[in-house]
């Protein structure tokens, strides 16, 4: 995986709480066996009408927000289940960064490890983000992982906390498991002193 | 120093400790299952690499299984999914319990019955409802299908340590109030992000009064509180249900074992970052109404309409939980008619579920406008409950007898409900479009459940049999 240190793009604003990984990638597209081909199904029940045809009214498919590479969201977003086709679908439609309030555990993780950079911000932050708060698409966002910041283009700067080892494993984008088979020999001690039930 | 549970199974697994980095935990066993492998298995054959500890995995195919004609799997993807992982199983040395086996069932549901879960072991699968696990005071959480490839390839997972909750529970439950409505009452009033980057341990004495299934109920749907898992120390209710379970420790290993766990409790003095009191007597039966969990009433209530005082915010996610599930506000819970009625899920679709339900269910008939089915968790739960003539008094009542897997839960198979139809469901998630494009789900316990297929719509339960026929039983399981 290349590594992740900055980017910028323009942000699509999916103004909604508690979005569950049942709507990132409805069930019915888990049951393929690789990992691409996954972003035309995002959000699939908000994005396309009963007729298959697009639906105009969902945010990401106003014109604006087509090409965003930044998603913003509210409170608890990617929680429920702990499907990484979520992920791989809102990578596969474009998506680098994702700002929101907070995260699921689990979809934080999956997120991390396919090196999509998920960002948490404080409401006031991602409210001061926007130039007004009706504002559905943010142009000019710039995200600096190294110096863990969220500018826009009025020059403000938000700062966000990250994890000092996740940091580092996507700054160089390395392979975690990899990193892990260093670790044989404790693994092996481990094993032999074990007590099994 | 004093430890809790918590630190005590994190403590017990650390493989690498080191300043600025998650620890590395040993995980003791990995259940994999045939929807969130496949890209894992793949992952490892790009780069070469093996299984590490094929003996500590333990595979099962639950969520694409017809419940009808289990071998006839007619979804061309679906089909290849269950194929695919019998070709990895057997490709790396895997044990599977696959269609054909008499030990196939939901993964949530074998692994306890099978003697696999475990007090004191770390546990994960590529499902969120591995928090289960946890009733047995093993650590046992859900993975994202990478790290399902990193447990594969190493046997370990980087983790920081959650924070730590205590959900202390106190008292009795009310006739006609189960596990389910406890944990169903606990995020109503808490939050679907209470737990968010916390592990809850579950205490008191409601929790020791119950059984193991009760207990796995409880703990199951925790991960709809956000918790990263949940806990509840093991005592004698838990050694009574794992011995004699097949893969459990036997003679005199099973006594060392028990001796072992009793000392995993929390010390008394061990701190926690929250701690939550409850009184078990406040909870009622619980119905949701809305899109999370946390859109949930006492069966007595009335659907909220929309606060004018609440957050633009709020607001909307309250229309739109409104509009989807058909409602404008002030319904009664009482007045909603159901089409379909779910028993089945890794929440509650063991032999004390089938058991309750059909107490409820026993000489009465469902309702005209009612589609009933009944799904076990697994196939030794289908045998038992079979052995108990169960299944014979679902019948007669017009329910559907099913084979075992995850079904109308998720709806990957064919068990799908309609799209603006209602579902009385005993699953865990509500979510929109989790039953079927629009379909509408309102997650109730296996008796509220039954006793809505006899009416045609949500009614309480207390009122539909004499309190001693509704006993709560205490059975010790499969
Ligand atoms: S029964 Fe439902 S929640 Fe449980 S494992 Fe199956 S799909 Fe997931």
């Amino acid at each position: 995986m290349p590594g992740f240190k900055s980017h910028s793009g323009s942000a699509a604003v999916l103004d909604r709480n508690h979005v569950d990984t049942d709507q990132i990638i409805p069930k019915q597209f888990l049951k393929k066996i690789d990992k691409a081909g996954y972003g035309e199904f995002l959000f699939y029940d908000w994005r396309y009408l009963s007729d298959g045809g697009e639906n105009p009214a969902f945010d990401l498919n106003k014109k604006e927000a087509k090409g965003a590479s930044i998603l913003v969201a509210g409170k608890n977003f990617g929680c429920g289940s702990s499907r990484e086709h979520a992920p791989w679908a809102l990578k596969d439609y474009g998506f680098q960064v994702i700002i929101a309030e907070s995260f699921a555990d689990i979809f934080f993780n999956n997120c991390v490890k396919n090196g999509i950079l998920p960002i948490r911000l404080s409401v006031n932050d991602i409210q001061q983000l926007r130039k007004d708060p009706s504002e559905k698409v943010i142009q000019n966002l710039t995200v600096n992982l190294e110096e863990q910041y969220v500018a826009n283009q009025n020059g403000e700067v938000f700062r966000f906390d990250f994890d000092p080892y996740w940091k580092k494993m996507l700054l160089n984008g390395w392979d975690e498991i990899s990193v892990t088979l260093h670790q044989e020999a404790k693994i092996k001690k481990y094993e032999d002193e074990r007590i099994v039930n | 120093m004093s430890k809790t549970i918590i630190d005590k199974l994190w403590d017990s697994h650390v493989v690498v400790n080191e300043e600025n980095k998650p620890d590395l935990l040993y995980i003791d066993l990995h259940l994999i299952h045939e929807v969130t492998s496949p890209q894992a298995f793949a992952g490892l054959r790009e780069k070469n690499r093996t299984v590490r500890r094929p003996d500590l995995c333990f595979a099962t195919m639950d969520h694409n299984i017809p419940t009808i004609d289990r071998f006839n799997i007619k979804d061309e993807t679906s089909r290849l999914q269950v194929e695919t992982l019998e070709k990895n199983c057997e490709e790396f040395g895997i044990q599977l319990e696959g269609l054909n086996s008499e030990q196939q069932g939901i993964v949530h549901v074998i692994g306890p019955e099978l003697g696999l879960t475990l007090p004191g072991k770390t546990i994960v699968c590529g499902d969120s409802h591995t928090s289960t696990h946890g009733a047995f005071g093993a650590l046992a959480f859900g993975i994202g299908t990478s790290e399902v490839e990193h447990v594969l390839a190493t046997q370990t997972l980087w983790q920081n340590k959650p924070k730590q909750m205590k959900v202390n529970i106190e008292g009795d439950l009310g006739f006609g109030v189960t596990a389910k409505d406890v944990i169903l009452w606990f995020i109503a009033k808490f939050g679907t992000n209470v737990g968010t980057g916390s592990i809850i341990e579950f205490s008191g004495s409601t929790v020791r009064g119950f059984s193991m299934e009760e207990r796995m109920t409880l703990c199951n749907m925790s991960i709809e509180a956000g918790a990263k898992a949940s806990v509840i120390a093991p005592d004698e209710t838990t050694f009574e249900y794992i011995q004699g379970k097949r893969y459990a420790p036997e003679n005199q290993d099973f006594k060392q074992s028990c001796e072992r766990w009793s000392k995993l409790a929390s010390d008394p003095e061990a701190k926690f970052d929250q701690v939550i009191e409850i009184d078990a007597s406040e909870i009622e039966p619980m119905v949701t109404w809305g899109t999370t969990p946390s859109m949930c009433l006492p069966v007595s209530g009335v659907i909220p309409v929309k606060d004018p005082l609440s957050t633009n915010e709020e607001e909307q996610a309250l229309q739109n939980a409104l509009t989807y599930m058909g409602f404008n506000g002030n319904e009664r819970i009482e007045e909603i008619s159901v089409q379909h009625v779910f028993i089945g899920s890794c929440t509650n679709s063991r032999l004390s579920d089938l058991i309750e339900a059909s107490k409820v269910v026993e000489g009465s008939k469902v309702h005209p406008d009612v589609r009933a089915i009944v799904v076990p968790g697994s196939q030794a739960v289908k045998r038992e409950a079979e052995t108990l003539g169960l299944h014979q008094i679902f019948l007669d009542a017009g329910f559907e007898w099913r084979e075992s897997g995850c079904s109308m839960c998720l709806g990957m198979n064919d068990d799908i409900v309609p799209e603006g139809e209602r579902c009385a469901s005993t699953s865990n998630r509500n979510f929109a479009g989790r039953q079927g494009k629009g379909a509408r789900t309102h997650l109730v316990s296996p008796i509220m459940a039954a006793a809505a297929a006899l009416k045609g719509k949500f009614t309480d339960v207390r009122s539909v049999l004499p309190v001693k026929e509704l006993e709560v039983n205490r059975y010790a399981g499969v």
